[in-house]
């Protein structure tokens, strides 16, 4: 039996502790109104101007003329656009030409050759300026809550991802990893807590609880075809894209996913004290039962929890692409606790062969999620259709670093460092190898949500770390704790003694 | 300098890897063995290097990647950089998605093949080459360990008699 240190109880507890803290400051620091946010880029924007005159300076020996000119060209601007303000309508697209124009027309006059840029900036006129504001409104209200989104669907489907490869273990009768079934299940002892968490964040979307706007189609004035806000896309697919359906689906899926895993420890436990393998049949017939149930909940997981937050693009491998990210995640994490719990000799009979294959799998699944990854930017990159190709366009855009940072975490680092046989029997190769992975496919799960609901606004600060931290701690809590409910062997399985004997 | 060497036969794989780990023990050194099927785990009893071929691979793979990025970057972007239907060939990293495809398949070609063609070197397989097994059952249904004859021949072929050999025949060797 596994006792639980103290250490790691208290290392958890304060990891929550700092998390709900970190998490806290996010909720405390988002705008509240238009006005925090006209404040906060009045801010960033008067540095910029700043710098822009500092820059300029050199080249104009009346800086002061400059600057003036400037000005005056920004209230003529503000003047003349007020008019046009008033009888443009709520086309936005017009509007913004409208101002263009208006503002080449301002600026012939005052002569800036190098300022047009920074004219047309500032130029905005007061409606657009409103909108702006409103859009980095939702966006900075957004940034708690997707911090707290994010980091949540990861930990939850990381022990989905550990539950999947756990039923695939026993459906294919495998030999080797039954001894490694005690870790597994108290691993996916996460999902309980995890998904309940994460239905409270989604009833929060749905319901718009504080500020919350990560679902664009959830506000009810999009769908609606008298409001301004009316958007056609979204209205036709009102039929899937709709809260009830959505929470619907979201409760069936995570109470089946639960139910599954609970008869299967349920089994596996029983299974130990069995005169025949009757609880281990039961168990193999509930993994093929789950693959199947799996395989279909997963896609529409993807769709709604993931691809939805974009509701103008749509993928159709995508549920692969996000199983495969959150399935190598769950095996590099069977390997790190694996090996935790072996350097602290609790699992005596797990050897280097063990952790060789669990290695393997996390190279070969790492190379799996890059083949999907890059089949599905490569076919949209290629065609290049508008439509579609606005997901990687604003990713590219904003989130250069993250975007392709994660493709050297998740492809090439694993690549070099894993392809070496002897590497992946050395336990620092295959903890450096998952913490990498680990954080590579959190980037992931960033750029999937993030550019929808926070945009250029994001960042990884104390929102996004003090959520990571608190569900870490949480993960820790609760899988430690399982993992103290039952002997780490699981002695009536079948397939243990040539599990114990596996040499490769 | 006689060239006479022993050809102990076996008919059972476990009867052969516990002959090699006495021969071993005894301080015989183990010319050759020939088997029907390849038995798991007798490298390591005879105490074989490991084999280098994998590594041959990965350089060959480089190799293959570099000749096909520096034939398309020559070709695509260098050479003749034309407009077909909007790509971008103004550098290679703007066009390299549609690049990716053939760099993989010539990682892989190249990984392949000059691995396949070196195991062939190293063990010296080739159309029209004379086979060498000493005994025509050995690729059928037994194992052969060959061993030099140093000293005492009648003390090595009861010694590999005790080892459960089937046969035990002394050879002179070309």
């Amino acid at each position: 039996m596994y006792t639980f240190s103290s250490k790691l109880k208290t290392f958890s507890f304060v990891l929550m502790a700092l998390g709900v803290v970190g998490i806290v400051i996010g909720f405390l620091n988002a705008p509240k109104t238009i006005e925090d946010v006209e404040k906060l880029l009045a801010d960033s924007h008067h540095g910029h101007e700043a710098a822009h005159v500092e820059k300029v300076a050199p080249h104009a020996t009346e800086a002061h003329v400059v600057a003036d000119t400037v000005k005056a060209v920004e209230t003529h601007v503000a003047d003349s656009t007020h008019t046009v303000a008033h009888e443009t309508t709520v086309d936005s697209t017009a509007h913004v030409e409208d101002t263009t124009a208006v503002v080449a027309v301002a600026e012939a006059p005052a002569h800036t050759d190098n300022h047009d840029t920074h004219a047309k900036a500032d130029a905005h006129s007061h409606d657009d300026h409103k909108a702006h504001l409103e859009h980095v409104l939702h966006q900075l209200q957004n940034k708690p809550w997707a911090a707290l989104y994010v980091a949540c669907i990861f930990f939850m489907l990381i022990s989905v991802g550990v539950l999947a490869f756990y039923a695939i273990q026993y459906a294919a009768q495998a030999g080797w990893s039954p001894i490694l079934f005690r870790v597994m299940e108290g691993i996916t002892a996460y999902l309980l807590p995890g998904s309940i968490i994460f239905f409270v964040l989604l009833v929060a979307a749905g319901m718009h609880w504080g500020h919350n706007h990560l679902f664009v189609w959830m506000d009810p004035e999009v769908v609606n075809p008298e409001s301004v806000k009316f958007d056609k896309l979204i209205f036709l697919k009102k039929g899937w894209l709709n809260v009830g359906r959505f929470l619907g689906t979201a409760a069936i899926i995570l109470i089946v996913w639960n139910y599954v895993r609970f008869k299967f420890v349920k089994n596996s436990i029983a299974q130990d004290s069995a005169e025949d393998n009757a609880p281990y049949k039961r168990n193999f017939k509930l993994a093929a039962f789950f693959l199947v149930f799996f395989i279909v909940s997963e896609s529409i997981m993807s769709w709604d929890w993931v691809m939805s937050v974009d509701p103008h693009w749509y993928s159709t491998l995508f549920g692969w692409y996000v199983f495969a990210s959150f399935f190598v995640s769950g095996i590099t994490v069977i390997a790190m606790i694996t090996l935790y719990l072996k350097s602290k000799g609790y699992l005596e009979n797990v050897n280097t062969s063990h952790i060789h294959d669990l290695a393997k799998f996390m190279f070969g699944i790492s190379i799996f999620w890059t083949y999907l990854w890059f089949s599905q930017f490569m076919l949209i990159w290629y065609s290049n259709i508008p439509e579609e190709v606005t997901y990687f366009v604003t990713r590219i855009e904003h989130y250069k670093l993250p975007f392709f940072g994660m493709l050297a975490l998740n492809f090439i680092f694993p690549l070099l460092i894993l392809i070496n046989t002897d590497f992946k029997r050395l336990t620092w190769i295959v903890v450096m190898a998952g913490i990498v992975i680990l954080c590579g496919h959190y980037i992931d799960f960033f750029n999937m949500i993030m550019p929808a609901t926070v945009g250029d606004q994001w960042f990884i600060g104390i929102p996004e770390i003090g959520a990571l931290m608190f569900f870490l701690g949480l993960f820790i809590f609760v899988v430690f704790s399982a993992l103290t409910k039952a002997p780490l062997v699981a002695k009536g399985n079948p397939l243990i003694e040539e599990s114990k004997h596996f040499h490769y | 300098m006689s060239n006479k060497v022993i050809h102990a036969i076996y008919n059972d794989d476990d009867v052969l890897m516990d002959a090699v780990k006495q021969t071993r023990a005894a301080h015989h050194h183990i010319e050759e063995i020939y088997t029907p099927f390849p038995v798991h785990g007798l490298d390591k009893a005879m105490g074989l290097a490991p084999t280098r071929l994998a590594i041959c691979a990965f350089i060959y793979g480089l190799v293959g990647l570099s000749i096909y990025t520096a034939l398309m970057n020559y070709i695509m972007i260098q050479d003749w950089p034309q407009d077909i239907g909007g790509k971008p060939s103004f550098n290679y990293i703007d066009n390299m998605p549609a690049f990716v495809p053939i760099m993989f398949e010539g990682t892989v070609f190249f990984a392949a093949h000059l691995m396949v063609i070196t195991f062939y070197m190293r063990s010296k397989l080739w159309p029209f080459k004379q086979a060498e097994n000493p005994d025509v059952r050995t690729t059928d249904d037994h194992f052969l360990m060959e061993v030099g004859v140093h000293g005492n021949e009648e003390e090595l072929v009861s010694f590999f008699t005790n080892t459960g050999a089937v046969e035990v025949k002394v050879v002179e060797k070309h």
